[in-house]
């Protein structure tokens, strides 16, 4: 039975082989450089390239934009292994994604498990398709780890709501067509039933947008203002007031991407860039506690690799916990943050070069910067370490 | 090759867990130790030998079960868990890998069913100082004849007072060599020495001691390549049975603070012990994925398996001290009175992290190995 199984995978893996060397485009095999190197979609969407337009519309047309969706959503109904065969392939090959949308990171499985059939014949095609670039509206200027105190409220108008409130830390709001959004329907409830999730075509009347500088200069993050907006009441997902529900199951696949699980590109280590850059002595690095610092990094990179391989092993025979992705959202964030604290030592002053080109100037500083954002945003290291102590090792709350 | 253990070794795992817990939970290792230091109880022995653990790593043309050492280390991360005092580490994990290692067959045939019996217990004398290292060894081996001349003296030997056999590792010019020496020979002299973990080690001098040539293990091996083999099993055998102590400490801290109470609540709902919790939680994650990447790669002779065994090392001798000092910190007053069970988790800790190489040993060979 498993080598039939196994047999039938190996064909899949050498057709899949043969068909992406043969359509996938050797641009869109070159490493990207930029978020925008990819094909986001969206209403305004724009090839940047004709090899851009041909991989993603083969890909369409292969049905493996989203391949583990079932048919009837856009995709060609791939089981996980033969999902993961693809996965490997395009690695191998280094082909792009030929789309990057949050609609299928995040909105996607939320609407899998929480929509109406109808909804979600309505959307996830749209979502392959690319047709509709989404944003995410959690986060309030007064609802940061406390998301579930948030404050911008849907009043109930009969045939539809009305909307009213503040978002912050929505990722390209400004580019994007829809938000997923969660809102207070309730006020009397305590307040994580009092939440539901909706979702807000960007152009309504009543919209606005103003983007965040960060301190490491420009970012995708926005403000977004909502002044009475009328949203139809089909747009609501799940049941109302079931939104935090929605939010936390979001939100463990955001963990899980934040923390570099599913990251397919290859960074440099740590230890070749001090080798270029720093005294050796007799092979070894002269600075010896840098040298320390370093080994100890790369210690703790390679096996937390082993560990989101061993923690995904053990899933598929089904020994697996939720709250894991809180682990690995901490660990992964933390560590992100450590490699970015030596690559600045390493530099030593040249690394604190800013210069007046944010494009061209100054990526290890401004790497740094933005590096102290990763155990902030998601949920902050501490909002993980909660969930982490509460749900997994079973401590008491007061 | 997933990274997980099979049902077969999941079963050893449960057994070893119960048979330690039933026989020898750390209750025996403190009636052990309060009567004069007693290495080990020889019925837990003869039992691990009925369960066939003595044979787990012994290849089958030797009449061995050749289980692999994935199911060795779940043996002793369960005895780690226990604080479990048996010569499994000194003759299983050292001295049959020794011999499995080995290219003298006629010594493998003669050695191999003593070992598996339990009757002959190996004793594994390596070290020479203060500290683990493996670059050069001032103990002499000179061939005289038919004989082998060994000079020289080793400390540390695990079990060096209770075994019969010894396996020195011994250097003559840039050669490394070992023999498996009877312990009663003429010209060796064994003190004892009783470490924090109250566990029996011996300082062991060598003055003109003649070993049969045929008594050497290597022959057209090269010594140096053996003991880089043996080293990973070292390395990954110790961090297996340091899982163990990891796991359990945390376990029994974590209990005690959902029990604990003080200002009228118990002391686990306080956040700052929480996040201490937590963090061990993250860290022991870790520790659990290196450990059996490292067993894994010694049964699949991966060409990394050194590299993996130092990863394990570094990582667990570094985890291991994180964990049981919190313990003992979290466990508060109780956590340093002798009445207090954690504090023999710190003590075997301690020698456990030091035996072949602390973190700061292994974070530097991996260094290395990488060439910075």
């Amino acid at each position: 039975m498993e080598t039939k199984i196994s047999i039938s995978l190996n064909d899949f893996r050498t057709e899949t082989r043969a068909w992406l060397e043969a359509n996938c485009p050797a641009s869109m095999r070159e490493p990207v450089k930029d978020p925008f190197d990819l094909f986001w979609g969206g209403r305004n969407s724009k090839f940047i390239s004709e090899d851009q337009r041909l991989w993603f519309e083969r890909m369409l047309e292969k049905r493996w934009v989203v391949p583990y969706w079932e048919a009837k959503y856009g995709g060609a109904g791939l089981t996980p292994d033969e999902n993961n065969v693809l996965t490997q392939e395009m690695t191998r090959l280094g082909c792009r994604k030929p789309l990057y949308s949050f609609g299928i990171s995040m909105l996607g499985p939320a609407l899998l498990k929480f929509a109406s059939e109808d909804q979600k014949l309505h959307y996830l095609p749209q979502i392959v398709e690319g047709k509709i670039w989404w944003c995410q509206g959690y986060s309030e200027p007064n609802a940061g780890s406390d998301l579930a105190s948030l404050q911008t409220k849907a009043i109930d108008k009969g045939d539809h709501y009305e909307i009213t409130g503040s978002k912050v830390w929505t990722s390209y709001a400004d580019k994007s067509d829809w938000i997923f959004c969660l809102v207070r329907t309730d006020f009397e409830a305590t307040k994580h039933n009092g939440i539901s999730f909706i979702l807000i075509d960007m152009a309504s009347n009543g919209v606005s947008t103003r983007p965040i500088k960060l301190i490491s200069g420009k970012s995708p993050f926005c403000e977004t203002f909502f002044d009475g907006v009328k949203v139809p009441k089909e747009n609501l997902i799940g049941n109302l007031n079931q939104g935090w529900t929605i939010a936390k199951h979001l939100l463990t696949h955001e963990r899980q991407m934040i923390g570099g699980i599913g990251e397919t590109d290859v960074k440099k280590e740590v230890h070749s860039i001090a080798l270029e850059n720093l005294p050796v002595n007799n092979g070894l690095i002269s600075d010896s506690i840098l040298r320390n610092q370093i080994s100890d990094f790369e210690m703790n990179e390679e096996i937390f690799d082993l560990t989101i391989q061993r923690v995904t092993d053990e899933a598929k025979t089904g020994n697996n916990s939720g709250a894991l992705s809180s682990f690995f959202k901490f660990y992964g964030t933390e560590l992100n943050i450590s490699r970015h604290e030596l690559l600045m030592a390493i530099g030593g002053s040249e690394a604190l070069f800013w210069g007046e080109n944010e494009k061209s100037d100054g990526d290890l500083a401004r790497k740094f910067c933005r590096s102290k954002g990763n155990s902030i945003e998601g949920g902050t290291s501490e909002i993980q370490l909660n969930i982490i102590s509460k749900l997994i090792l079973g401590l008491p709350t007061k | 090759m997933a990274l997980i253990i099979t049902e077969e070794q999941k079963m050893l795992k449960d057994s070893a867990s119960e048979l330690f817990t039933a026989k020898a939970p750390v209750s025996q290792m403190r009636q052990l130790r309060d009567t004069q230091y007693t290495p080990f109880d020889q019925s837990l022995w003869e039992e691990m030998v009925a369960m066939g653990w003595t044979a787990l790593t012994v290849p089958e043309s030797y009449n061995g079960l050749d289980f692999g050492f994935i199911g060795l280390g779940q043996i002793l991360e369960e005895a780690g868990k226990n604080l479990s005092k048996s010569p499994l580490t000194s003759s299983i994990l050292l001295g049959a890998s020794a011999l499995r290692l080995s290219d003298n067959e006629a010594l493998k045939i003669r050695s191999f069913p003593g070992v598996m019996k339990g009757t002959s217990q190996l004793a594994f004398a390596i070290q020479e100082g203060k500290y683990h290292q493996t670059t050069s060894f001032k103990t002499q081996a000179v061939l005289e004849g038919e004989n082998y001349i060994i000079n020289g003296s080793k400390t540390i030997v695990i079990d060096g007072t209770t075994a019969n056999q010894l396996v020195v590792v011994c250097q003559l010019d840039a050669n490394i060599n070992l023999f498996i020496v009877d312990a009663n020979s003429k010209g060796i002299s064994i003190s004892k020495k009783i470490l924090m973990d109250a566990g029996t080690y011996a300082d062991i001098t060598f003055k003109n001691v003649k070993v049969p040539a045929e008594n050497q293990l290597n022959i057209k091996l090269e010594g140096r390549l053996l003991l880089d083999h043996l080293m990973a099993i070292a390395y990954a055998g110790i961090s297996a049975e340091l899982l163990g102590i990891c796991k359990q400490a945390f376990d029994v801290t974590i209990q005690y603070l959902k029990e604990r109470q003080q200002f009228g609540v118990v002391i686990g709902t306080y956040q700052s012990l929480q996040h201490r919790a937590a963090i061990l939680f993250s860290e022991i994650e870790l520790c659990k994925s290196i450990v059996l990447k490292a067993l894994q790669a010694i049964d699949n002779n991966d060409p990394k398996a050194l590299k993996y065994a130092h990863l394990a090392k570094a990582k667990l001798g570094k985890t291991v001290k994180l964990v049981t000092n919190e313990a003992i910190q979290l466990h508060g007053g109780i956590g340093v009175t002798d009445d207090a069970d954690i504090g023999f988790y710190l003590k075997r800790a301690r020698v456990a992290q030091q035996l072949f190489g602390d973190y700061n040993y292994h974070l530097d060979q991996l260094a290395k190995l990488k060439g910075y």
